[in-house]
């Protein structure tokens, strides 16, 4: 805060060196610790790295993504991690859209809902997942004992990645909700009176007015949802550590395990990196099509 | 007729979404209340028969709660002190100045979202080995702010350029240095706004679950999500009365500070999912 004290007051000219100083404080730890890591991470995938301190460690150049393209292991967690990706996004924004449209109605459980819907957003992940395998226990759990069954839900082969996947929608819920029933507040009314006037239905008004002004709080939402699901951990983790079998081993699992089980950090870099650019690359695709389509 | 089918459909399908979010919060309590004779029930009932506090007195004792809650606090606390005295000249300037450096921060903070965690943890796990932070609360913490810093900055950003540039101009020109000005000017309108950011550090550091198991390696440093998955035995689940009464008890701090700065996280996630 003294460097303040001695500039003159922040004119457009001069002031940019007082305020790359007043910037420092937060751009060094950021530069040490994040910006640094991530440039090293890219490079590390590029070396024969491994934990042990006493390796040498040589660069193999791209020798580890041909062994990634060619790990059987790789490609199952990575269809896993596409398939619970695109799932959960998808599932959680209609749902939060469902959601967000009745909560925006004079409905009356709607402040009860409108609290719940908040609720999980602050629950520490590890919470999460330790009350939904309280929920999915075959003895004591929630789900077994409404209906009157046995199984198992996440240790069975088939059932794990759809159990983890209601648990995915419902811990990102109330964000995607929250933004969207703002977003959907913004809406000028007098857009559907317009359309009303016109003799235009519930179904009408949404599609043609609701729908395209959301739009861009549409693209931003689920593009945010996408990108943070699919670098999931914790949730997962926690619930199956990417059991039975492997079911729900999403990338990051697959990574961490290679990283920190096995010690081998190149070959878990290279992971980071291929994923990287497949997230850019659905990512890029999808707002590329959404831009051209606003067009 | 039709508008009652249409109103009863969507009680219909906000009941099915209280439901949905409220059973699994709705069975955790259950589950923290219940006696080990009534878990062990073949047909689990949704409201203990007579409810116990037991669990939560054997979660303390089966696990060291208190310790691991005190250095989870310690951390929390350090994180959202550091970083927001870290990042409140920067959002100061960043708010202010137009410059390349504004620009190439918040294009840090969205860029920062997109690379999986993974791809910094494992350089960052070599660098802090090097500096012996391995194993330690300051090494978790100095994460903790390195990763809490761009909302941080973004939240507190927003603060700032809701203070009129008039209001610091107006108390300069009556004679009070720069300095003066913005500590009794700015200062006390930035408060909620710095309150509420130190509250989102503290609720992220408290949460954080990723970083403490790569960092954090023995019991004895240990925070309160790695106990809690403790309970988890080898072999699943081993005691869900316990662990559902430490998983309540370990909510309760987010619960409370979340509910206090909810409305101004959606306006701050809003601004910044929008904007871009």
């Amino acid at each position: 805060m003294t460097a303040l004290a001695e500039r003159p007051y922040g004119g457009s000219r001069g002031g940019s060196r007082g305020a790359l100083a007043l910037m420092l404080p937060a751009l060094v730890p950021v530069l040490v610790f994040s910006v640094g890591p991530l440039l090293y991470g890219i490079l590390l995938a590029f070396t024969d790295a491994r934990s042990g301190r006493n390796t040498e460690t040589s660069f193999v150049g791209l020798e580890n993504f041909a062994e990634l393209l060619s790990d059987g292991d790789f490609w199952e967690s990575f269809r896993i991690g596409l398939v619970w990706g695109l799932s959960v996004t998808v599932l959680q924004f209609l749902a939060s859209l469902g959601l967000a449209l009745l909560l925006d109605q004079d409905l009356r459980l709607r402040g009860v809902a409108r609290v719940l819907a908040v609720v999980p957003w602050a629950m520490p992940p590890v919470v999460i997942g330790l009350m939904w395998r309280l929920v999915y226990h075959p003895d004591a759990g929630l789900l077994n004992g409404l209906f009157g069954t046995r199984v198992d839900w996440l240790h069975d082969f088939s059932l794990a990645l759809p159990a983890v996947i209601v648990v995915g929608v419902w811990t990102g819920m109330p964000q995607t909700t929250v933004v969207l029933l703002a977003g959907l507040q913004n809406v000028p009314r007098e857009l559907y009176e317009a359309v009303s006037v016109d003799g235009a239905g519930a179904w009408r008004r949404f599609w043609n007015v609701t729908l395209p002004q959301l739009r861009p709080v549409i693209v931003a939402i689920t593009s945010l949802d996408f990108v943070w699901n699919i670098n999931q951990f914790s949730l997962v983790y926690v619930l199956t550590q990417g059991g039975p079998g492997g079911r729900t081993r999403l990338p990051m699992l697959f990574a961490y395990e290679e990283a920190f089980r096995y010690g081998f950090f190149g070959y878990a870099a290279t992971l980071g990196v291929a994923i990287t650019i497949v997230v850019l690359a659905v990512l890029g695709l999808y707002l590329w099509r959404q831009a051209r389509e606003a067009a | 007729m039709r508008t009652d089918m249409t109103r009863a459909l969507r009680y219909l399908a906000l009941l099915g979404y209280v439901v949905f979010l409220a059973f699994p919060l709705l069975w955790l309590l259950s589950t923290a209340l219940k006696t080990p004779q009534e878990m062990a029930a073949l047909d689990p009932a949704w409201i203990p028969r007579r409810p116990t506090l037991a669990n939560f007195a054997d979660a303390f004792g089966e696990q060291d709660l208190v310790g691991a809650a005190l250095r989870s606090l310690v951390v929390a606390v350090a994180t959202a002190l550091i970083t927001v005295a870290l990042a409140l000249p920067a959002a100061y300037a960043l708010a202010r100045h137009r410059g390349a450096a504004g620009r190439v921060a918040i294009g840090w903070v969205l860029v920062s979202q997109v690379f999986p965690v993974v791809l910094v943890i494992i350089p960052l796990f070599m660098v802090l080995r090097r500096l012996e932070l391995v194993n330690t609360l300051a090494g978790l913490t100095v994460v903790h702010v390195t990763f809490v810093m761009p909302f941080a900055l973004w939240m507190l950003r927003g603060y700032v350029r809701a203070v009129p540039r008039e209001l610091e101009e107006a108390a300069a020109v009556d004679g009070a240095g720069r300095l003066r000005a913005l500590a009794a000017v700015v200062a006390p309108l930035l408060a909620p706004g710095v309150v509420a950011t130190l509250l989102f550090g503290f609720i992220s550091s408290w949460n954080e679950f990723l970083f403490a198991l790569v960092i954090l390696k023995d019991p004895e440093v240990e925070t309160l999500p790695l106990t809690l998955v403790r309970f988890v035995g080898p072999e699943g689940v081993a005691r869900l009365g316990p662990l559902a009464a430490a998983s309540l008890l370990a909510t309760v701090p987010s619960l409370v500070f979340f509910a206090i700065i909810q409305r101004r996280l959606r306006s701050g996630l809003m601004a910044g999912a929008v904007k871009g």
